[in-house]
């Protein structure tokens, strides 16, 4: 069923298709009303769920980590500092191996204090073992909210599932709503390879040694190295199980494609503009445009940024002279993070080095004109057009 | 950046309803055969009664462009007042429409090279059986009206969808009101 | 994920005495229960079990009486410390040397 609601209610509407059993979450804005929608659902008996009030975001994915130890289908949601404030446990869930999915609605982080998008929230927990996936408009926040169920399920690692705050999150746009029926096919409930049990008691995560040893039962139990290299091999190996949980997605419901990147008229670009989230499909209109003066340009959404698809995107600006990333997050005293990950893919995979070029914009919710892209973009797709090897930032006054 | 798209600016005050006003023409027009609506609210720190805008981007075909609208092709304002704090025709297309709730004539403005339409939506919607100050479903029968980009009675569905259990036919009849009294002018 | 390769890749201990192998010789005390003092003892039926409950090492038995596997006890206190009746008494395991 078509409907026009907004980003936070795609993302509603995907977890009570999805059939979470535990929510717990603190709001902040932009994400409030997404879990103030699934309190509303769980409240008129729409959604059979447990919803849990918490004082802070850390308890949120504590409540969530608990709840997903013992077996349930749990969900959580935050934006910006909330998404800080949880930090600890992000990591825990993480090497706890649990099927968590979260929402986060991006905003800027304090200080100074903002409540308007970019995406420095959660590309400061890049490096956390979480799945983390972009989307650009509400069909895919939807889409992708059931599909972060299945896929984190298969691997165990939580899955991460960041739009933008404001520009999505509270913008109302057409999207299909999946049935239900279909929905239950694709995912089916949640069999937990483990659970606690009261029954049969164990400890979870305690205290483990630099060396495996022998467990109670005289199997050897894995040190933390090991565990910590199982998670990594799993991240790695999430690359090719999210085509298989695309290939189902898509025989079940008719849509969907590359799950890694979405390329615009990439194929025969000498230029290509990378990006995360909605700036993709803002930078669309931008490439027509440049066409249409005779610059072959072309945009390359990254949808999957971890596990980072490396061969994936420098497969796909293979051939290009030119690589321009856009980004609304940074490594302060560095560049942004998407770039040198792009540059670090292309340094493996690709056969000659196009040039890349990186500019900082949107930060803190400045407006992105698309005048302003289509500016960049094209100084960039010139050598003499002034973009240099250096970030360069967009959007900049008063300095 | 693309010339096809009609773009309609909402401005209102927290807590007016501009936003939901937007939301019902986005709805409407979706229904009418527009596969590309997008509702895009600029959010400040909102309080009531502060000035707030919203861009409504309308086409054909699918919108990637989320910015707010910086040329639109309408402008709808939801009290007259707001003329006085904010530039609210900023970027208004030469040939373009401003739409206001207004309790003075038509007369009244002039925007260059614009048509104006006026009616006293927070009179008429009282007249509707609506409480004082509820004007958001009675502008939606203005725009109608002056644009005349979605059939009258679309919209009217559309309202009474939208406020179930909240008057949805005093609603409807305010957007009708509304309709037969908006008054043309301007260029 | 089955079971298996999924408890491999968490790191999970299950209560029960020998995680760390004979733990007993590390005890320089030992705890001793006076059964007519202690409430499952004197009742001659399930119930209390807080020794049971505080163990860290799993190594008391919910019985009746309750029992201390003295090979894996640690000789730690908490249960002397933790029983409402003070029905455990912490004794000096040389005491236990035979001559």
């Amino acid at each position: 069923m078509q409907i026009i609601e907004t980003g936070n209610t795609a993302a509603a509407l995907g977890v009570k298709l999805a059939r979470a059993q535990v929510i717990a979450a603190y709001p902040i804005t932009p994400q409030t009303p997404l879990t103030e929608k699934l309190s509303e659902f769980i409240e008129s008996g729409e959604m059979q769920a447990e919803y849990i009030p918490v004082e802070s975001e850390h308890s949120a994915l504590a409540i969530c980590i608990a709840a997903t130890s013992a077996g349930a289908r749990s969900f959580t949601a935050t934006s910006s500092n909330g998404l800080l404030y949880m930090h600890e446990q992000i990591q825990w869930a993480a090497g706890a191996r649990l099927p968590l999915v979260m929402c986060v609605a991006n905003r800027g982080v304090g200080a100074p204090w903002t409540i308007w998008n970019d995406h420095q929230d959660s590309i400061s927990q890049r490096d956390t073992g979480w799945i983390q996936i972009y989307a650009n408009d509400h069909q895919q926040i939807i889409d992708s909210v059931i599909k972060a169920f299945c896929l984190a399920e298969e691997v165990m690692v939580p899955v991460m599932i960041c739009y933008d705050g404001y520009i999505l999150s509270h913008t109302h746009m057409p999207f299909d709503v999946p049935d239900s029926e279909k929905v239950d096919a694709f995912l089916p409930p949640y069999r937990p390879p483990y659970a606690l049990d009261p029954a049969d008691p164990s400890n979870l995560n305690t205290v483990t040694m630099p060396d495996g040893r022998a467990d109670v039962r005289g199997d050897i139990s894995l040190g933390y190295m090991e565990i910590r290299h199982l998670l990594q091999r799993d991240m790695i190996e999430a690359v090719p199980a999210l085509e298989r949980v695309e290939e189902r997605f898509q025989s079940v419901f008719g849509r969907g494609g590359n799950p890694y990147v979405e390329p615009y008229r990439c194929d025969d670009a000498d230029y290509i503009a990378v990006s995360l989230g909605s700036l993709s499909y803002q930078l669309h209109d931008v490439v027509d445009t440049l066409r249409d003066e005779g610059v072959r340009a072309g945009v390359l959404s990254v949808h999957l940024y971890r596990p980072f698809p490396d061969r994936i995107i420098a497969e796909a600006l293979n051939g290009c002279s030119g690589v321009v990333v856009f980004e609304k997050a940074l490594s302060y005293g560095y560049q942004g993070p998407l770039c040198s990950d792009i540059k670090s893919a292309l340094y493996r995979h690709a056969e000659g080095r196009p040039f890349v070029t990186n500019y900082i914009l949107g930060l803190g919710g400045r407006e992105i004109t698309t005048q302003d892209l289509y500016e960049a973009l094209k100084a960039s797709c010139f050598p003499d057009g002034g973009a240099g090897e250096e970030t360069r930032w967009i959007g900049l006054r008063f300095l | 950046m693309k010339s096809d798209n009609i773009e309609i600016r909402w401005h209102g005050r927290g807590g007016q309803g501009a936003i939901t006003a937007a939301k019902i023409v986005a709805k409407a027009m979706f229904t009418s055969g527009y596969t590309g609506v997008v509702m895009v609210p600029t959010f400040g720190t909102e309080r009531r009664g502060a000035p707030v805008f919203t861009s409504l981007k309308v086409s054909r075909e699918k919108i990637y462009d989320l910015s707010p609208s910086k040329e639109p092709d309408i402008v709808v304002v939801l009290d007259h007042l707001l003329l006085e704090e904010e530039d609210i025709t900023q970027g208004l297309k030469h040939d373009g429409l401003v739409v206001i709730n207004s309790p003075l004539a038509v007369r009244s403005y002039r925007f260059n090279g614009s048509r104006v339409a006026v009616a006293d939506v927070t009179d008429l919607s009282v007249k509707a059986g609506l409480p004082q100050g509820m004007v958001n479903s009675g502008i939606i029968g203005s725009f109608a009206r002056a644009a005349g980009l979605v059939e009258l009675d679309v919209l009217l569905k559309t309202i009474e969808d939208e406020f179930i259990g909240r008057k949805p036919g005093e609603n409807s009849r305010a957007a009708q009101l509304c309709y037969e009294n908006t008054i043309m002018g301007g260029l | 994920m089955p079971t298996r390769d999924y408890r491999k890749k968490i790191s999970l201990s299950e209560s029960g005495p020998g995680d760390a192998g004979k733990t007993g010789s590390w005890r320089i005390v030992r705890p001793v229960i006076d059964p007519d003092v202690c409430i499952p003892g004197r009742r001659k039926a399930p119930a209390c079990y807080i020794c049971w409950l505080y163990c860290p090492d799993g190594v008391i038995s919910r019985s009746v009486p309750p029992r201390i596997d003295y090979q894996h006890c640690k000789g730690c206190g908490i249960c002397a410390e933790e029983c409402p009746t003070k029905a455990i008494t912490m004794v000096e395991e040389s005491s236990f040397i035979k001559e």
